[in-house]
């Protein structure tokens, strides 16, 4: 945008304070959060609140572990993560070959896939629900994993990005004898390191919060994912603001620093507006 | 055989994700068809001779059922209020970052965009104490002297204090999205303006909005389709309350299914929901392309 010199520096000040509000607002309960749970469970029952925790404790963590059944969440959880990435792959796949190749069938097969896009969440859950039922796959981590492996929007994302490679560059390679599969290892996937950072962190995200398919298709305890074995504790320790908050925090955290780590390629990665 | 491998390698390379894709979202929705004709509950879950096929009887019953009325008039409550606000404020959010076009700005991308990868039972954890009659937002009015609010008990106000949690958690997305576009626009434009005398405002309104129109359709048809389907806030947090004030279409169909285990029942409510939204979607298209053509 382009004003005088005088005027950008008025408005960026006035930009810069409202959007400084609003960054508070929006920090706010995170950082809450974080300050609550390591206080102890008298400290978060005074009234008025305290903001900064007068002693720091780690005891709320430490039940967390200790007393609930979070290891076998953390586990479980991580078991989903491994999981989702190898159906990013599966995702990656489909979309370079979207990208890439003139094939029968392949308008027609794009667009079946955008259409999954549409369909409800809860349209879908009960028949799968039924089906997995049926195959004996409830209560399972396979159920757990099965159904969200590949997603429509991952793979639109995918052939976003893949379009732009330069078709010369897979050619020369084929030329020289390379197969395709040599050509996708060693050339698209080296080269679709951005979104394929924008996707991993996504991934991530999705499998290390999945929540309501567990829920669902998990009865034993054994099975939850660590938001279902969160939802348990908040129903049984309602009382218990510091547990509910550690075990918050244990959530948020670690994808926090992963985002954290990754958020300069997020920018390229959402570019959907080069979409004919 | 290499070049046999070569000629059916995209199709090699596009099954597994297509085979899970017609597994598990394409084929259950047939299924769900077929399942909204019969009574199916959980005794046909062990003995499938246990389901009847008992016609149109679940949409005649879901038709004259006052709470999935109750669950759309919400629903449309959620979308109408919804959607304007998450395109106004992540365009607003995206546009006042990309402006600023340094380090203190930028950073404001991170911090917007944090909420959206929160869990959303933690979240219901930290906002339940917020929302708490004794909680935190109370205690800050009663500073001001303001009486205290019942965010999640006052059946009038439960619903924005939802669409509140869930612009929270949502505008990150759709600002990145924006901010993708926004930087694409380019820098000439905005010089032949303010070389023709435009103004900050006139350079906002007829080069930034008009240039983010894909942005736009994008963000509003997929926040169409998210507050139509709107089910985590409301299910984390109130679970319908009270009195059915909350109730979205998507959690009057996870209460049939999955805990009255009504799954025929269940099943018709989801094909009104997928219905609406492919009507919805269909009119957007048509909007979008009517557009177009000018």
């Amino acid at each position: 945008m382009i004003i005088t010199k005088k005027q950008a520096k008025v408005y960026k000040i006035i930009l810069g304070i409202f959007l400084l509000l609003a960054a508070v607002f929006t920090l706010l309960p995170i950082v809450w959060m974080l300050l609550s749970s390591v206080k102890s469970q008298t400290e978060l029952m005074q009234f008025p609140p305290t903001i900064l925790p007068k002693n720091i404790t780690f005891e709320n963590f430490v039940q967390l572990f200790t007393q609930m059944n979070f290891v076998q969440y953390l586990l479980n959880t991580l078991i989903v993560v491994f999981w989702s990435f190898f159906g990013m792959f599966l995702s990656a796949g489909a979309g370079y070959a979207f990208a890439k190749f003139n094939f029968k069938g392949r308008r027609f097969l794009f667009y079946l896939v955008l259409a999954t896009m549409m369909i409800p969440g809860q349209v879908t859950m009960i028949p799968v629900y039924l089906l997995l039922n049926a195959i004996g796959l409830t209560n399972t981590m396979t159920g757990v994993v099965l159904p969200g492996l590949v997603g429509a929007f991952s793979i639109f994302l995918f052939r976003q990005f893949m379009s732009g490679i330069s078709t010369e560059m897979l050619e020369a390679a084929r030329l020289e004898g390379a197969s395709e599969w040599t050509i996708f290892w060693r050339i698209i996937i080296p080269v679709s390191k951005p979104i394929l950072a924008v996707q991993g962190i996504l991934t991530f995200i999705a499998g290390w919060n999945s929540f309501l398919w567990p829920l669902i298709i998990a009865n034993d305890q054994n099975k939850y994912t660590l938001s279902v074995g969160l939802q348990l504790l908040k129903g049984q320790y309602t009382a218990n603001y510091g547990l509910q908050m550690a075990g918050s925090a244990f959530m948020v955290i670690p994808i926090i620093i992963v985002y954290m780590i990754f958020q300069k390629y997020f920018l390229e990665g959402f570019n959907v507006s080069g979409m004919k | 055989m290499k070049n046999f491998l070569n000629k059916y390698f995209p199709y090699f390379f596009l099954s597994p994700a297509l085979i899970l894709l017609l597994l598990f979202s394409i084929f259950p929705i047939i299924v769900a068809l077929l399942i909204s004709f019969t009574d199916a509950g959980v005794t046909g879950l062990a003995d499938w001779s246990q389901i009847h096929f008992i016609g149109v009887q679940n949409f005649k019953e879901i038709f004259s059922d006052p709470v999935f009325f109750q669950s759309i008039r919400n629903t449309l409550f959620y979308v109408i209020i919804g959607v304007p606000l998450v395109v106004v404020i992540s365009m607003g959010l995206a546009i006042a970052i990309n402006f600023g076009e340094n380090r203190f700005f930028r950073a404001f991308r991170v911090v917007f965009y944090a909420p959206s990868v929160t869990n959303v039972v933690a979240v219901a954890v930290i906002w339940a104490f917020l929302y708490n009659p004794y909680g935190f937002f109370n205690f800050v009015l009663g500073i001001f002297h303001i009486p205290p609010i019942g965010w999640l008990q006052d059946t009038s106000i439960a619903k924005i204090s939802l669409i509140v949690l869930a612009l929270w958690r949502g505008v990150g997305t759709n600002m990145l999205i924006f901010l993708a576009a926004v930087s694409g626009i380019p820098k000439e434009y905005y010089e032949a303006a303010s070389l023709d005398g435009a103004t900050l405002r006139d350079q906002i309104f007829h080069i930034t909005v008009p240039s983010l129109k894909f942005a736009t359709f994008f963000v509003s048809v997929t926040s169409l389709i998210g507050w139509l389907q709107f089910f985590d806030e409301p299910f984390v947090m109130t679970n319908g309350g009270p009195l059915n004030s909350t109730m979205s279409i998507s959690l009057f169909i996870y209460h049939n299914g999955f805990q009255l285990s009504r799954f025929g029942y269940a099943a018709a409510g989801s094909f009104v929901l997928f219905v609406a939204i492919i009507i919805v979607t269909l009119v957007m298209f048509r909007i979008q392309g009517k557009e177009n053509q000018l």
